[in-house]
């Protein structure tokens, strides 16, 4: 465990030692908070909508679906280097000759990835809390959003990492996550088309829908725990990749 | 007493698709030994250390660290081992403080005690005042004793070091020689080099690597002081040649030049004494003896070169 936790806690001071972190969060948040002002512009301008949706609603919402499509773009650029870029500069033999296992050195880098993730979940908290002084907010429904955001992002992270440690070149690695992950993402379309056999499974296994519900601010158990498999496949496949460089 | 095996190493044999890298390699490491594998260019050096280090897995053959079976428990297996690859394994963006933290932490070293342990490591591979700067900002001499730092910071039995004088200058080398020299005295050393003077210098025992196997396995004090079968005479005022193969223990006298003489000698004599002996009572002016010693070159050559493996194998 300890070793987990001390893999972890190097991997986010470097991520944050590099400047691609800062630029990342730097950009992640301008883009946001210009949508986070269009949407309360329009918001104050559209008073009818009120009576039905909530500015939690209307806001939280909308701010957190665009958030997605955002982070899929970014994710990729935060996980490839975790793997491909230690096997370029040769600093893996460190992790491989060290008393750790393949599990722990996988874990420990996730933790630390999940460390970079908490960071753009306080951002994207921050813009909703700013309006705390001004109007009453219904803050279970910004917390299932954001949930829903930190749970996208461990699976993101999960493929990403995945992805890292089949090559040894991290824009490859950007490419192949980005790819592998907007494929998991649209998998969803085959449910929509009547001919294609088993619909409602590939609908169900979109990584997309089941933010969904979350996003309206509906917990459900179910759409937790396919995150979390999702996530553990993508780091058990990462510990057998690991294994068979050694082979 | 034969002192406590640390590294066994049994049949090890290594093949990248139909290559084989390393065949049936046997290597016995005991304490405080200091071993040198010797070997041309893709000898399969590095890929022993890396089944040695369990980087790698071998196709065949296993390795056993202080009795632990490396495959069977590689995390036990590897807390007796610090391991400096060929590339120094290092992380540019952290200082060599945090580095050398962050591998203490790796390899179990106690929160409390890796401060000091940090310390010792930077004193003994004389890091002392660059502790605050970025591994990255660093000369590759100093990247080189970064990477020394790290494979003993948790005082491992063994220190497996490979190649860990390349690219270095001339004063780094020497540095970085007297540093595995003193590192022997209380750790056991594998050594990885293609140059012979350096192997010369600092290791106990020798072992050549031809085309993955090992041709040679021995210490050094039978490639310095071994066996002869020549003896270079100098003589100011020469007798025939006659004479000098007159003395016992000769078997052919061939001239160099006008004073220098080459000796062949029968297996096992040492006609040198007599030969100083004879030169003195008859005034031939004797000014150069030598023994023509099998030095580690000759051996390395004669090894390496590619008939005398064929006909080994």
């Amino acid at each position: 465990m300890s070793n987990i936790f001390n893999i972890a806690r190097y991997e986010l001071r470097r991520i944050f030692l590099s400047p691609l972190a800062w630029a990342v969060l730097a950009i992640v948040q301008f883009i946001m908070g210009f949508v986070f002002i269009n949407l309360l512009v329009e918001y104050v301008n559209n008073p009818y909508s009120g009576d039905q949706f909530g500015v939690s609603d209307y806001i939280g919402g909308s701010l957190y679906g665009f958030a997605t499509i955002l982070l899929l773009l970014v994710m990729p650029l935060m996980t490839m280097r975790l793997f491909s870029e230690e096997r370029k500069s040769g600093a893996i033999t460190l992790l491989f000759s060290a008393p750790v296992s393949l599990t722990e050195i996988v874990l420990g880098k996730f933790l630390g990835l999940l460390g970079f993730v908490a960071v753009i979940i306080v951002l994207m908290a921050a813009m909703p809390a700013s309006l705390h002084w001004s109007t009453d907010l219904d803050w279970g429904r910004i917390a299932a959003g954001l949930l829903g955001l930190f749970l996208l992002m461990t699976a993101f992270g999960a493929a990403g990492l995945f992805v890292s440690s089949l090559t040894r070149e991290p824009t490859i690695a950007a490419v192949g996550s980005f790819g592998l992950l907007l494929l998991v993402w649209l998998i969803n379309i085959l449910g929509y088309n009547d001919n294609v056999p088993f619909k409602e499974l590939f609908a169900y296994l979109s990584l997309i829908d089941h933010y969904e519900s979350l996003r309206r601010g509906v917990f459900d158990t179910a759409d937790a725990i396919y995150y979390v498999l999702f996530s553990s496949l993508f780091l058990w496949l990462t510990v057998l990749r690991l294994d068979m460089e050694r082979n | 007493m034969e002192s406590e095996v640390l590294i066994e190493a049994r049949g090890l044999t290594r093949r990248y698709g139909p290559t084989v890298a390393v065949e049936n390699l046997n290597l016995t490491l005991r304490k405080g030994e200091i071993l040198g594998l010797l070997g041309p260019n893709g000898a399969g050096k590095s890929t022993t250390m890396k089944m040695l280090t369990g980087n790698l897995s071998p196709s065949a053959g296993s390795v056993t660290i202080s009795g632990v079976v490396l495959h069977e428990d590689p995390k036990a297996a590897k807390r007796h081992l610090g391991y400096l690859p060929e590339q120094p394994p290092v992380y540019p963006e952290l200082t060599v403080d945090e580095y050398l933290s962050f591998c203490a932490g790796l390899h179990g070293v106690a929160k409390p005690e890796r401060a000091a342990a940090v310390a010792a490591a930077k004193r003994d591979c004389g890091l002392g005042d660059v502790g605050p700067r970025l591994v990255g900002n660093l000369s590759k001499g100093y990247q080189q004793r970064v990477g020394i730092a790290q494979a003993i910071i948790h005082r491992p039995p063994v220190v497996i070091l490979d190649e860990p004088t390349v690219g270095l200058d001339p004063i780094q080398i020497r540095e970085i020689r007297n540093l595995i020299a003193e590192l022997g005295r209380n750790h056991s050393v594998i050594l990885s080099s293609h140059i012979l003077p350096e192997i010369q210098a600092v290791c106990g025992r020798v072992m050549i690597i031809a085309r993955g196997q090992v041709v040679y396995n021995d210490s050094i004090e039978a490639t310095r002081a071994g066996h002869f079968s020549a003896v270079i005479v100098g003589l100011r005022r020469p007798p025939d040649a006659a004479k000098l193969k007159a003395i016992d223990g000769v078997t052919r006298v061939t001239a160099l030049d006008d004073t220098r003489f080459r000796i062949d000698c029968a297996k096992q004599a040492d006609p040198r004494d007599a030969i100083a002996a004879a030169a003195a009572q008859q005034d031939w002016g004797l000014y150069e003896l030598a023994a023509q010693t099998h030095t580690l070159e000759e051996i390395f050559v004669e090894l390496t070169s590619g008939e005398d493996v064929r006909s080994a194998a």
